[in-house]
């Protein structure tokens, strides 16, 4: 149980780790965002399940922590990009640079 | 709006009931014990917030909550976490690959989803899949932001994928 609870842990440290990580290389704020949620999501709920093997008693509560993440998580990330994308925030484009390539097919 | 009056007469009570127990759930798991006088402070504490969020209850009747939702329910579940876990894989690929691939871009998603608790469902849903993030919700159509718009394919169809796989099951038990 315990080596299992360690795996749990680690899994959620890890991706919690790649959120920040996209976090500082993600190209504008949109994506950052992406990066954020998601990774922070399954990381809590993995950490919380880490949590909940090497400590039976907490589940009730841990369940409703997961829960709230569940639900808030994704509507806060939402109404931020809102109003980013309200107030003129455009998102990052890749630059058309290599399009040179395609000519030699003619 | 044509369903909100019809809704609303009906189901006014079941919604302020609904919510009354789910506030009376959430109060025994945070308590943990099963004391009467622990659930009767409890029962007043989520009768308090139940009236006073009488105004707001319509929002409830979005839900089916009957038998048959329960195989949905448990399907949509299932789908959630699955592309919940996918969606952390691709991103960290992404994240961690040097050349860093993205092609973003805002596109428009349309549902069929009428009910308010049914789109907010389904926008919580794209914000946690694979490279899509819900930016803005009117009406029937979403506004998502995608990391990785394929380039030269019909948008249309493409982001049907995205909200069919939910919708699917969402609307076995919401309107």
């Amino acid at each position: 149980m315990r080596i299992l609870a360690d795996i749990f842990l680690l899994i959620g440290a890890t991706f919690t780790l790649f959120g920040s990580i996209g976090l500082i290389r993600m190209p504008d704020v949109y994506n950052r965002i992406q990066a954020g949620t998601k990774a922070v999501t399954l990381g809590s709920l993995s950490l919380l399940i880490g949590i909940g093997l090497l400590y039976p008693q907490w589940w009730p509560k841990l369940l409703i922590i997961g829960l709230l993440i569940l639900i808030t998580n994704p509507l806060g990330s939402s109404t931020i990009a809102r109003a980013l994308l309200k107030s003129g925030v455009q998102p990052w484009k890749k630059a058309e640079a290599k399009t040179s390539e395609d000519n030699s097919n003619g | 709006m044509a369903t909100k009056s019809e809704t609303e007469e009906g189901s006014g009570l079941a919604n302020g009931l609904f919510l009354f127990v789910v506030l009376l759930l959430f109060w025994m798991l945070l308590t943990g014990s099963l004391d009467p006088s622990e659930i009767i402070t409890g029962a007043v504490v989520a009768l308090v917030v139940t009236l006073t969020s009488r105004p707001h209850l319509a929002i409830y009747s979005g839900l089916r909550l009957t038998p048959k939702a329960i195989l949905p329910i448990i399907n949509y579940l299932g789908v959630f976490f699955w592309e919940l876990i996918l969606a952390n894989i691709d991103m960290a690929r992404r994240v961690l690959s040097p050349s860093l691939p993205l092609r973003p871009a805002v596109v428009e998603v349309r549902t069929d989803l009428r009910s308010p608790l049914g789109r907010l469902a389904l926008a919580n849903s794209i914000t946690l899949t694979p490279g899509t993030l819900t930016v803005d919700v009117q009406d029937q159509t979403l506004l998502v932001h995608w990391v990785d718009t394929p380039p030269d394919i019909d948008i249309e169809n493409a982001t049907r994928k995205i909200t069919t796989k939910f919708e699917r099951h969402l609307k076995g038990f919401l309107k």
